[in-house]
């Protein structure tokens, strides 16, 4: 037992969660005020932004926080760590849900709130807060189920065929990985005797590398289908263009890129299968960010379009999880995308609305018509792609150094393809949604103003980087050397 | 399902089950027994009362809707955790009141029995009547 007094401040580690499961339960309490629940969801997701803001300045200021749950000691209890990373991601996602909730205050029919759309963001903002701070692997499954339940609960909510349809796929191919997930649990613990990330650093240089080689395999499975990696990607572009515009936003910029960080995270702790595991996450990597903008390329639905350009980001951000000098370009690629998807898929609705169709072909005309739309998805199509001085410039610039480092070649040629791939769909977007010639009257948008705050936020980071690559340098050194992640959870190194 | 036996001794069996779970909620401190399991036996007594006086009739008696219970328990459990943040203690950590009559893991059980009986009466209840008066 430890008998040492724990500060409050360490509570820091828990809150995002705690805030979150505790905020949709009084949601559920209250739910027969629904006049109530926009306000308190929006406070209480303000709440989580201050704090994840807090302990990231902490971390950055003094390494990563641990707590382990119920005076246990480490590997033992089940630990709560955060580092760079973990809380670089919780703000960015906070941040989302944030604009999202703000994007559903108006809009958001009355049987949805009903249905209990708040609580249902809450308890999914739960499960991603848990998974990004969780320093326990079993904890970080529990984290994916609490995830998945709510972001199934989400898609039926207005329950239309499509939208069911849509639930059937995303929910079985989902639970099919996190199933794998468990399996690789079950042999993990068999092999190590220890779930705890920081122990089985340690734990992991004694067993059997061929066993382990395979458990982290199946790992990189599980996680490469929730994070949408080509060959088993095939269920994003059925479902996140289904949900209103907001849940898309959310599932889009946030969900994949929870399993893209889970496999950053399980791999950095086992180095030598990631090694071993290298050439078939490269060519994976190579397939997912070509064949993404690609499909983006040949596709109408501009929702789903969206969502091919985001299956070529994470096979961007998986380049971290292939070679060792690709991880701060990664993490901070993680980092932005989580921004820049969730405005892309606001912004993609806006002008769904705006036009009253969702095939780019019937809209057009955007262009004299309404000069925030096309400033803002220019300059997102810009950022994903990866232009100077926007946001996703930086990233790209970071993983290029790194893989040209390592004399990666391959690699680093694949990106900048799949940059010109990425700027060639995107064009083509605008050019359908913006330039053509349109003959029927545009509809009233509901509320700019989540998106911009979102676009605001993503233009101001692209021309003042510095804040977030520090951050990426931090998360890869302490991913790269875990000696200050396994000290603050109380092990020795 | 509706005969006349059903309806009288439905009602009975009701109570009985009732008092039953809440012995093994309080019983599952040390033996035993424990909130889940009593939750569940809490919601079956609701669901032998709704197939035989009515899914209406169950929803009336208990006045609160079965979600917000579910949401209560959470909130419940989730709390009593955070308690220990007064005691310079981490998370969940089990704190007592002198001679161990009670602590923050029998709030915990409690919140647990809560959020099982909620959900499942909430399922079951829904399933009953066709998913009609949710």
């Amino acid at each position: 037992m430890a008998t040492h007094a724990t500060p409050l401040a360490d509570w820091l580690v828990i809150l995002p969660v705690l805030l979150c499961l505790g905020g949709g339960a009084l949601l559920l309490v209250l739910r027969r005020a629904p006049a109530w629940q926009p306000w308190l969801c929006l406070a209480i997701l303000f709440g989580v932004l201050a704090v994840d803001g807090l302990l990231l300045a902490r971390i950055l200021a003094s390494g990563p926080v641990s707590m382990t749950m119920g005076r246990w000691l480490p590997p033992f209890g089940i630990s709560f760590t955060a580092d760079a990373m973990g809380v670089l991601f919780a703000t960015m996602s906070a941040l989302v849900a944030v604009a999202v909730v703000l994007s559903l205050l108006g809009e958001a029919p009355e049987s949805a709130v009903r249905d209990g759309v708040y609580p249902l963001l809450l308890l999914l903002m739960a499960g991603v807060g848990g998974a990004f701070l969780t320093g326990d692997l079993f904890n970080l499954y529990v984290w994916f189920e609490v995830m998945l339940i709510a972001s199934f609960g989400l898609v039926v909510l207005a329950g239309n065929p499509l939208q069911l349809d849509a639930a059937v796929k995303y929910g079985i191919v989902n639970l099919v990985a996190t199933t794998l997930f468990l399996m690789a649990l079950g042999l993990l613990y068999g092999a190590l005797g220890t779930l705890n990330m920081a122990d089985i650093i340690g734990a992991a240089g004694k067993a059997d590398r061929l066993v382990l080689t395979v458990i982290a395999g199946l790992f990189a499975l599980a996680f490469a289908i929730k994070a949408a990696v080509f060959p088993v990607n095939a269920w994003l572009p059925a479902s996140y263009h289904t949900p209103p515009a907001p849940i898309s936003a959310l599932l889009g910029g946030v969900l994949t890129k929870v399993g893209v960080y889970a496999l950053l995270r399980v791999l950095a702790l086992l180095p030598t299968e990631r090694a071993m595991l290298s050439p078939a996450i490269t060519a994976v990597a190579i397939a997912t960010m070509l064949l993404g903008p690609l499909s983006a390329i040949a596709e109408t639905n501009l929702r789903r379009a969206v969502g091919f350009l985001l299956i070529g980001g994470i096979g961007i951000a998986i380049t971290g999880a292939a070679t060792a000098g690709a991880v701060p370009g990664a993490i901070v690629y993680v980092g932005q995308s989580i921004l820049v998807m969730a405005a892309l898929y606001l912004v993609a609705g806006l002008i769904e609305r705006a036009t009253g169709t969702t095939d780019t072909r019937e809209m057009g005309g955007l262009y004299a018509a309404s000069s925030r739309l096309s400033i803002m998805f220019f300059a997102l199509v810009l950022a994903i792609a990866g232009v100077p001085p926007f946001l996703g410039f930086w990233p790209k610039l970071l993983l290029l150094q790194g893989l040209i480092g390592a004399g990666d070649w391959l690699l680093a040629l694949s990106l900048l393809l799949s940059s010109l791939l990425t700027l060639i769909a995107g064009a083509r977007l605008w050019s359908f949604v913006f330039w053509h010639p349109r003959h029927a009257p545009l509809l009233r948008p509901p509320s700019y103003a989540p998106a911009i705050l979102l676009v605001g936020t993503v233009l101001l980071l692209g021309v003042a980087p510095n804040l977030l690559i520090g951050i990426g340098m931090v998360a890869a050194h302490d991913l790269a050397d875990p000696a200050r992640y396994v000290v603050a959870v109380g092990l020795a190194p | 399902m509706n005969t006349l036996i059903f309806r009288t001794t439905a009602p009975i069996i009701a109570v009985v089950t009732c008092t039953f779970s809440l012995i093994l909620l309080l019983r599952g401190h040390n033996d035993p027994g424990g909130g889940f399991i009593a939750g569940l036996l809490a919601a079956s007594a609701a669901i032998v009362l709704g197939m035989a006086l009515g899914v209406g009739t169950v929803r009336r008696l208990l006045r609160v809707n079965p979600i917000a219970i579910a949401g209560a328990g959470v909130l419940l459990a989730a709390a009593s955790g955070a308690v220990s943040a007064f005691a310079g203690a981490p998370y969940l950590t089990g704190l007592w009141l002198p001679l161990h009559v009670f602590g923050t893991p029998g709030l915990f059980d409690i919140g647990v029995y809560l959020t099982v009986f909620g959900t499942v009466t909430a399922i079951a209840l829904a399933l009953e009547d066709g998913g009609e008066g949710a």
